[in-house]
């Protein structure tokens, strides 16, 4: 008998209510260690309200959620400490210097100030934003505010990345520059990733693909699985198809 | 051969030193960002002092004080009022600490805290620290002013006075975030504050001996010693002149108790008004 890998993340049976409406409607799928998984869905369809049960923000009403095995739920200080997250929103601190963001994330993560400052060194250098250390991040742009964003998910060394729209409101070349370096961290240091988005020309060949609509999971696989669920050329075909089947089914009487 | 899904390889839990770094480290965070606010600084300070150097001065003649514990002689009404008015400003600092945490919510700031893996009664418990502890430097700024003003307390009652103000600014602190957390909204937590504030600092011992209030309204009276803000200038002023206020601390102490449970339990992830409203979220 061998012990596999736990998925890094996986979802089980996960509803989520506001109120009377259901945002998430028994959601499941898992994701293996160090792959790129891409969320894709419309505005709307869940991926946030995912993201946040995932962060343990709510509280999970119906499901489990584990992440390397560890319960969200009922372990959350354990599985919290392997996830580093980036918010579709922007939650730096615009009055304080990019390091003084980084120490105070790794802080909150136990991390000594000199151990995070070596580790923000690190991380600042590998996104090539050391020269703007010391910058407030007032003072940066829509992009490079996500890099920080991204360093500081990266500062306590998470074995899983999520990511919920992080390329919004930013140019093309910031997009495919953040976009690429998270592809290498996937590729270089195995840390598994779950980047959800609504564009639909982030999705790689090679992704592993969940497509969220309106709270459920119409597929989810491969881009050629996805193509041929749709029996379409291409991912972006198969997708429209996909999402506009399941309107029309859900407006049938 | 048969394949079992394992939980990742264990991990620890956190050391104390690694709650003590993350303490720090919203302290330290919550300090830079009331460096950054000088205004709030100065606002802090004006206030108090104008009571005392203009409302004080008008009003000594108006409103006397006979000898009332801690008291030991006749007092000057600025001295009377001192206490009320170091617990205006942990007042108004605990309600700005609150309102900040309003703000970071609405700008998503608050979400970097809330994802922590540290426990959420330790993060909030720190932030209300780091509250509290902004909240020192300036009520000791402005007994500093105020003791040039020839308004001295004894002394020790310099130092005695300081854990006084640790648990009556850890309590206006707590009220504070109990109330952040049912707020929506910045504009509907500023209004609430003006719902709170005055009526807490007016009806309460800050300004004027309940034996006075008695004497007008018998009915205020009652709720001026129902007002948890009364027993905490009560246990400033006894703290100030080396005395203890059994009946002020337990009620102040009870209150801080209370309010934190109720901030804890609001801020909860499964119990709190931010899941219920769908908070702190952003998109569905």
């Amino acid at each position: 008998m061998t012990t596999a890998e736990p998925p890094a993340v996986a979802i089980e049976g996960v509803s989520h209510c506001y109120g009377k409406r259901q945002a998430l409607n028994d959601v499941t799928f898992s994701i293996t260690p160090s792959a790129f998984a891409v969320l894709l869905g419309l505005n709307g369809a869940g991926k946030s309200t995912l993201f946040s049960l995932i962060m343990r923000l709510y509280a999970i009403q119906r499901g489990h959620i584990r992440i390397f095995g560890r319960d969200v739920g009922h372990a959350s200080s354990e599985a919290l400490r392997m996830v580093g997250v980036v918010f579709q929103q922007r939650t730096l601190d615009l009055d304080l210097s990019v390091i003084q963001n980084l120490t105070y994330h790794a802080a909150l993560h136990g991390i000594g100030k000199q151990d995070a400052c070596a580790r923000a060194a690190d991380v600042l250098a590998r996104i090539a934003m050391s020269e703007r250390a010391n910058d407030k991040v007032r003072n940066l742009s829509g992009g490079q505010m996500r890099r920080v964003e991204i360093a500081r998910a990266l500062l306590h060394r998470p074995r899983l990345l999520v990511l919920d729209e992080p390329t919004v409101g930013l140019d093309i070349k910031s997009r495919a520059d953040i976009l690429g370096y998270v592809r290498r961290l996937v590729a270089k240091d195995g840390v598994s990733v779950l980047w959800a988005t609504h564009l639909i020309d982030e999705v790689s060949d090679d992704d592993d693909v969940i497509v969220l609509h309106q709270g459920r999971v119409l597929v989810h696989g491969s881009v050629s699985r996805i193509r041929n669920a749709a029996d379409a050329q291409d991912i972006r075909t198969a997708f429209t198809r996909l999402t506009q089947g399941a309107d029309a089914a859900s407006e049938a009487p | 051969m048969t394949a079992e899904l394992a939980v990742s390889p264990k991990v620890t839990g956190f050391l104390p030193v690694q709650y003590a770094i993350c303490l720090k480290g919203i302290v330290w965070r919550e300090g830079l960002r009331f460096l950054h606010q000088r205004e709030r600084f100065v606002a802090a300070l004006v206030r108090p002092l104008v009571w005392l150097f203009i409302f004080a001065a008008g009003f000594r003649q108006v409103l006397g004080v006979s000898i009332i514990p801690p008291y030991e002689t006749y007092i000057l009404y600025e001295v009377y009022i001192t206490p009320g008015l170091m617990l205006l400003i942990q007042l108004f600092n605990g309600m700005q600490s609150s309102l900040s945490m309003v703000y970071d919510r609405e700008m998503g700031n608050m979400r970097t805290l809330l994802v922590s893996p540290m426990p959420r009664w330790f993060l909030l418990s720190s932030k209300l620290i780091a509250g509290m502890a902004v909240s020192l430097p300036q009520v000791y700024t402005f007994l500093a002013i105020a003791w040039f003003w020839e308004i001295e307390a004894p002394p020790l009652g310099y130092i005695a006075v300081l854990p006084a103000l640790v648990l009556s600014g850890l309590m206006l602190g707590a009220l504070g975030m109990l109330m952040s957390s049912v707020s929506k909204q910045l504009e509907n937590f500023a209004g609430a504050m003006n719902f709170v504030i005055f009526p807490m600092f007016f009806a309460s011992s800050a300004l004027y001996p309940l034996w006075r209030v008695r004497e007008g309204s018998p009915l205020l009276y009652y709720v001026c010693q129902l007002n948890p803000f009364t027993h905490a200038v009560e246990l400033v002023r006894f703290a100030l002149y080396c005395q203890i206020n059994w009946i002020s601390l337990a009620v102040v102490g009870g209150c801080t108790a209370l309010f934190m449970v109720g901030a804890i339990l609001a801020y909860d992830p499964s119990r709190g008004f931010l899941a219920r409203r769908g908070e702190p979220g952003g998109g569905t």
